[in-house]
């Protein structure tokens, strides 16, 4: 490791937290030009104006909007998320649960549904325009064109009420074991693989085929080497960067995107979460969401970025 | 005989094309052709594009790019390959045959070190342990004169130099030892002051290692430096075949004779007369992303109707200099005079007139053509963007034009692939000469062309120089281009002119340091040239 490619990443850190205190301020202003009164819909149509007015000094709406944003960032920056109107809890006590729950299904469904779309775009290529690859883009085409509360609920129908294999619910609470945790959130871990795999898979495929065009792999050829080591050893390390761009797309959206499979598997992560609190307006739960998200989003590119910059042997060995 | 390594009988290479809105076609590309080679021996294989020199010369390795059909024999030490399974051929390659490609820069796994490229096969047929291996390496890198060979191969392909990668290819080819060795134009892409060394290097390899070898070229003075025997195709047929010395010195066959005689050009230079056309006074540029200047001090000027020509080697500065004459880089110190008036730095500053009377030709023609144009559009653009030309006068014109460069109306309709190399450039030239300009910038134009097809676009613009009075400025590497044609000359190195005067001052003695090595490196139609070249350079 040099200090240019040190520098390149804390350019890269340094852009992502800048972006990140963009998106901060956009989610608050956004949320601030939303129609209505806070302190209106909790007390709702038949209260009076003092009442309102009462309410809303104590929620401290009666502050400048610019103040109410620094109060809100300086408690953020100390691991205080606010508190929920609706029930006039502590958003961190409940969230922070959730955002785990949510992170243990990505992080599983990760483990699984990753290499096993570099796997497949490997053979993908191997076997390019023969069975495999047909077979291969085929069902995971067909996969992805499929939406997720379909296959959802055609897993529950086939494992759990056909063959009684997993739970229809996937409900973990803290007493449970790992075994036990993973058991139950099988199906929508592989409802949420299928979902994701024909995008990587298809990215993986292309981008190596664009490799395979290279002078170096017919000089690979011409030492004689077997295709699959062709592919796995001279094409993918130069496919790397593209392919990371898309994985780090599709966990993104193992967090921010899986509100539905949450829904239809009675998961209790952050998108269920976040449902009920919109349907109830709790701006302050909105703001800290959609937060977490941006955060989720800016971190795991600003990662693509930085294997991406780590993986180029030309910033890695300069001249 | 024993000690035969290699011998094709009557290959024959077809494939199929897809031509865009036609049925598939059926075309041979090598037609018939047999050849042996003795063990330790070197066979040039010689040839204009197309000739299907490649293509042959890919065969022992039992190897076709793009889905091509091999029928005949193909006997490899005393087996034909072209009856192998997948599995033998893979066997046979890496092993008994190596590739040694034309660019090697594109040639190496960018993501790999050149040791763990260089004994990959090595290790992969289980030729030696990998301490053995890389000991074998490093003794090829200090045999092929490349720097720090102890340490040279835990660097990465963009880390060393185009001729460095060059050698490395060569000693990646010899570290398993094989029987065969397939050149594919590994000099061409390089400068001649490097290719010498390259060329040595390869010679004094083939020569200690006793590995025979293909080398396949289209430049007959180098093969005539380190092959045995030649063979001269045309076409995907054999058009001779004999020793070095016999093809060199008394070829048979009119084809051979017009490749040994190439470069036929008669130009009597002309003095410099009246007022310069373009003066290049002290000029300075430099790139944003670059330190220090890329150009420095430049001055030199040129003469209506006559030829300034600046050699140098690739990073001399030769096309950024051209791209400042344009406006496109604007320098950052010193001025242009343009038919005695300041030139205006920036392109977008520059009137119509201005535009009109400065065109440029580029080295690939096919690039620098709109694919989905047909030659009409190409060459009419401007003359409906100068002149206002439109409908049936501009069709006329454009008529007269490809009349000019020797094409004729036949051509008008066409769209750029269905052009040769040779006629595109004709095309760029008519392009060019459409704007009726006073000086064109002609940047490598004959550089990618076969040397046939070159001499004639150097004929051409000669005539038309003649005809309408047109000035060039004409970059090039190549001096034998530079002696055909130029009326004066500058010679570049490292963002200055280090040589500069008449075409009879720059080419007679007493030459700078710099002048006599690129002189002394171009290669020259004879036999030992190499040996000559490099004992003068060693005194």
């Amino acid at each position: 490791m040099n200090t240019f490619v040190l520098k390149l990443i804390a350019q890269r850190i340094a852009l992502g937290l800048l972006l990140l205190l963009a998106v901060s301020v956009l989610i608050f202003v956004g949320t601030q030009l939303l129609p209505g009164d806070v302190a209106q819909s909790i007390l709702g149509q038949s209260a009076t104006p003092e009442a309102v007015a009462n309410l809303r000094r104590e929620l401290g709406l009666d502050q400048p909007a610019w103040l109410r944003y620094f109060d809100w960032l300086g408690g953020i920056l100390q691991g205080d998320l606010g508190t929920a109107l609706s029930n006039r809890q502590d958003i961190g006590s409940s969230l922070w649960g959730r955002v785990g729950n949510t992170l243990f299904l990505a992080f599983w469904t990760a483990i699984v549904a990753v290499p096993l779309a570099i796997l497949l775009g490997l053979v993908a290529v191997r076997y390019q325009n023969r069975w495999p690859d047909r077979a291969i883009s085929g069902t995971t085409l067909t996969a992805i064109s499929l939406p997720e509360f379909f296959i959802g609920y055609l897993l529950i129908y086939l494992f759990a009420v056909k063959f009684n294999w997993f739970p229809s619910v996937s409900t973990v609470h803290s007493g449970m074991s790992l075994g036990e945790r993973l058991h139950a959130i099988a199906l929508p871990a592989a409802t949420l693989t299928l979902v994701i795999l024909a995008h990587m898979l298809r990215m993986t495929r292309a981008a190596i085929l664009n490799v395979m065009q290279s002078p170096y792999i017919e000089t690979a050829e011409l030492k004689g080497l077997g295709t699959f080591r062709i592919i796995a050893r001279h094409a993918f390390p130069n496919a790397i960067a593209p392919v990371v761009n898309v994985v780090m797309l599709n966990l993104a959206f193992l967090i921010v995107g899986v509100v539905v499979v949450e829904v239809i598997f009675v998961y209790p992560g952050m998108g269920q979460y976040l449902i009920d609190h919109v349907s109830k307006r709790d701006v302050p739960v909105v703001q800290a969401v959609g937060l977490i998200f941006a955060a989720v989003y800016i971190g795991l590119n600003m990662l693509a970025d930085i294997i991406a910059i780590v993986t180029n042997p030309r910033l890695r060995h300069p001249k | 005989m024993a000690d035969t390594l290699l011998d094709i009988r009557n290959l024959t290479i077809e494939a199929t094309t897809y031509p865009p809105g036609e049925a598939p076609q059926d075309i041979t590309i090598v037609n018939g052709v047999s050849l042996t080679l003795e063990r330790g021996k070197v066979l040039g294989l010689i040839g204009e594009s197309g000739a299907g020199k490649s293509t042959i010369g890919l065969s022992p390795a039992g190897y076709g790019r793009g889905g091509i059909r091999l029928s005949g024999e193909v006997w490899v030490n005393g087996r034909d390959i072209l009856q192998g399974s997948p599995k033998e051929l893979r066997q046979l390659r890496g092993k008994a045959v190596c590739y040694v490609a034309q660019s090697a820069a594109a040639a190496f796994n960018p993501a790999q070190t050149l040791m763990e490229q260089v004994i990959e096969t090595t290790l992969l047929h289980g030729l030696a342990t990998r301490k053995a291996a890389e000991a074998r390496a490093v003794e090829l890198f200090k045999q092929l004169g490349l720097p720090d060979p102890e340490h040279f191969g835990s660097r990465y392909p963009h880390q060393v130099s185009g001729g460095q990668l060059q050698r490395a290819m060569t000693a990646m080819a010899l570290c398993p030892e094989p029987d065969l060795i397939i050149f594919d134009e590994p000099t061409t892409a390089l400068d001649v002051t490097t290719q010498i060394d390259v060329l040595a290097a390869i010679k004094h390899a083939i020569k200690t290692t006793g590995v025979g070898a293909l080398y396949i070229t289209h430049d007959l003075a180098v093969v005539a430096q380190v092959a045995d025997d030649i063979l001269v195709l045309r076409h995907g047929e054999k058009v001779e075949m004999g020793s070095a010395a016999q093809i060199i010195e008394s070829p048979q066959q009119p084809y051979t004779q017009a490749l040994v005689s190439v470069r036929s050009i008669e130009h009597a230079p002309k003095p410099p007369t009246g007022n310069p056309l373009l003066t290049v006074d002290n000029v300075s540029a430099a790139y944003s992303n670059s330190k220090g200047n890329v150009l420095e001090g430049i001055s030199m000027s040129l003469c209506a109707g006559q030829t300034l020509a600046i050699v140098g080697e690739s990073g001399s500065g030769k096309s950024t200099l051209a791209r400042a004459i344009t406006g496109l880089l604007p320098p950052n110190q010193g001025q242009f005079l343009f038919d005695g008036q300041p030139l205006p730095k920036t392109l977008g500053a520059r009137n119509k007139d201005t535009l009109r009377e400065l065109q440029m030709i580029y080295q690939m023609a096919d690039v620098a053509m709109n694919p989905r144009h047909t030659v009409e559009t190409i060459i009419g653009r401007p003359l409906t963007f100068y002149f206002g030309l439109k409908g049936k006068a501009r069709r006329k014109r454009v008529i007269e034009l490809l009349e000019e460069i020797e094409l004729g109306e036949g051509f008008i309709d066409r769209y750029p692939a269905e052009l040769s190399g040779g006629q595109k450039q004709r095309v760029c030239i008519a392009r060019a000469l459409a704007a009726k300009p006073k000086l064109i910038i002609c940047d490598e134009v004959t550089s990618a062309l076969d040397p046939l097809v070159a001499d004639g676009i150097l004929k051409l613009l000669l005539r038309l120089q003649a005809k309408e009075n047109v000035a060039y400025l004409f970059i090039t590497h190549d001096l034998a281009t530079v002696k055909a044609i130029a009326d004066s000359i500058a010679v570049m190195y490292k963002g200055e002119v280090v040589r500069y005067g008449s075409r009879e001052t720059v080419l007679s003695p007493p030459f700078d340091d710099y002048t006599q090595q690129l002189l002394a490196s171009v290669p020259q139609m004879k036999l030992g040239w190499l040996e000559e070249a490099l004992e003068t350079r060693a005194n």
